[in-house]
């Protein structure tokens, strides 16, 4: 809660420093621990930053924290039983595990691994739900944001006919797309996804991947993936984590031609993982 | 494989078999049994006149059980009014916010009150309500029947609560909504259909109770008169009627099943077939 909190971006590799374009940091990780109550911690002091209006990529072998990481980002670590985190994740000069989670995860969206749209509701409800889940209930502001919402996800032209229909008829890929449009409608300032084409055909995998270089433009992007290439695709920025460490942070063609840790250069050249 | 070894186990496989078919049969048979006992025995009084007629005083033929039929819909009515939000409420506590060593004894509460024998609830009623009014009433009896649904209905809402993905509840959280907002407006409603099945299933089972209306609601001859008033229901008017030393009155008690098992049945039907479309579970 303290505004003077220093949010000024960590030194990047040496060789990176110079192509960076000047940006902001939307989010900044100092000193992360987590893990769960009567367990060994999964996060051991994770610093990071994450750049506005870019796409960045958090890979690592399994268990290496990434989804934990992630899941503190927006709080989402705290929904489990006897989790706990310990730190300070900065957003607008704010330590977010300060901030009441109801109104961080406003601001700070996810999407999940497996696509999860409401059973009960039909996709244009899908979309607007966490608008009407907090009170709007005009319909003309809905359907305009339903519409807006469908398009950013890359989804409105397959459905614009069948809104009324329920969410869970839609294929896997596009259940995935609706729940990126739904977690877009309410205009977070960060999305997070987790592992989100894990479930997915390359196809759809694919649609995904084009849309998040997309909404880039107007938002900033995490995603945790286990698949390196996709990291490659989507990523500016890749972080790469290590049994509850952050080994190496940066520009993602930097990391995968020239990375500078020895772990690094381990993983990604495929020798554990 | 010896050939001989093979072929005792076959017939043993066979014998096995057929021992389980006879059991299943002699399960499903026994409800085919009751219905079409109670069928052939009941169709014979019933008709048009005997469900709109009050009972004829003892000894004149005729006579129906309007004040039966009207008085199990008003009893069993306000049981559920009372007893399913109750039900529905807690079962709402114990799978959403229930952890610890209170949701544990709640859990074991109920289950222990679902073995409870239902005239020993009907006692308990009496205590608590009859004895301070000092009056036999359709409330007490309501009262009773509550205290029985409560723990059926809590049970399975919560059951069904559980067979919410924790996705759904992540996704809803994840959007910035409020954890009872995410309850109320997400998790209820898709554990609905089944909330309601179960709700239903309680109302039928305890439409068919009687030994708890024996000491609560008693009985009455004629129209009831509002809920502080003794007051006639079908299962203890049967019970009435059957232990009765009159012939005509044995019919009767014998249509009288019939109408209730037919209410009974139909409930029961209407909530697993309503049931089916939303999950495949069935309880």
């Amino acid at each position: 809660m303290n505004p003077t909190m220093d949010m000024r971006p960590m030194p990047l590799p040496a060789e990176t420093a110079a192509p960076v374009k000047e940006t902001k940091i939307a989010m900044a990780v100092r000193g992360l621990k987590a893990g769960y109550a009567g367990g060994a911690p999964v996060l051991k002091g994770v610093n990071l930053d994450i750049r506005e209006n870019t796409v960045t990529a958090i890979i690592g072998p399994s268990g290496c924290g990434k989804s934990t990481l992630i899941r503190c980002l927006n709080r989402m670590h705290e929904a489990i039983p006897g989790a706990t985190a310990d730190g300070e994740i900065l957003i607008g000069g704010r330590n977010a595990l300060d901030l009441d989670p109801v109104v961080l995860r406003r601001a700070v969206g996810m999407v999940f691994q497996r696509p999860n749209p409401f059973p009960t509701m039909s996709i244009a409800q899908n979309v607007a739900a966490g608008l009407v889940l907090n009170g709007v209930h005009d319909r003309a502001i809905l359907a305009e944001v339903v519409e807006k919402s469908l398009r950013r996800a890359a989804l409105w032209d397959e459905v614009k006919d069948k809104l009324d229909a329920p969410g869970v008829g839609l294929s896997g890929g596009q259940q995935q797309r609706l729940c990126i449009a739904r977690a877009l409608a309410v205009e977070p300032a960060v999305l997070l996804l987790d592992e989100p084409c894990s479930a997915l055909d390359p196809i759809a995998t694919a649609r995904i991947e084009e849309l998040l270089i997309q909404i880039k433009d107007q938002l900033t992007v995490v995603i945790v993936t286990h698949n390196m290439q996709q990291a490659a695709r989507v990523a500016e920025y890749t972080v790469f984590m290590l049994m509850g460490e952050m080994v190496e942070y940066g520009l993602t063609r930097q990391m995968f031609t020239k990375p500078s840790d020895k772990r690094t250069e381990d993983y990604i050249t495929g020798r554990f993982g | 494989m010896n050939e001989a070894h093979y072929a005792r186990r076959k017939k043993i496989n066979a014998l096995m078999f057929t021992l389980t078919a006879i059991c299943a049969a002699v399960a499903s048979g026994t409800l085919l049994a009751i219905l079409g006992y109670i069928a052939w025995k009941g169709a014979s009084s019933l008709n048009w006149d005997f469900l709109i007629h009050l009972p004829k005083p003892v000894g004149e033929k005729g006579g129906g059980i309007v004040n039966s039929i009207v008085g199990s819909a008003k009893v069993v009515g306000l049981a559920g009014l009372m007893g399913i939000p109750v039900g529905v409420l807690g079962g709402v506590y114990l799978a959403e916010y229930g952890r610890g060593k209170y949701a544990f004894a709640v859990r074991y509460a109920a289950d222990v009150m679902n073995g409870v024998p239902s005239i020993v609830v009907g006692l308990f009623a009496y205590a608590l309500i009859v004895h301070p009014m000092k009056k036999f009433s359709a409330l007490s009896g309501s009262v009773a029947l509550a205290f029985i649904m409560i723990p059926i209905v809590l049970r399975n809402t919560e059951e069904f609560l559980r067979l919410v993905p924790g996705t759904i509840r992540e996704a809803a959280l994840a959007l910035g909504v409020p954890r009872w907002k995410v309850t109320v407006l997400v998790i209820v409603p898709t554990a609905g259909r089944g909330i309601l099945t179960g709700a239903l299933l309680a109302l039928a089972r305890v439409a068919g109770e009687t030994a708890p209306l024996i000491f609560t609601a008693f009985g009455n001859r004629f129209n009831d008169n509002g809920w502080l008033n003794p007051i006639a229901t079908l299962p203890h008017t049967i019970y009435t009627y059957a232990i009765s030393p009159y012939e005509d009155w044995h019919n009767q008690a014998w249509a009288a099943a019939l109408i209730l098992m037919a209410f009974v049945l139909l409930v029961n039907v209407t909530a697993r077939v309503w049931l089916r479309p939303s999950s495949g579970t069935s309880h």
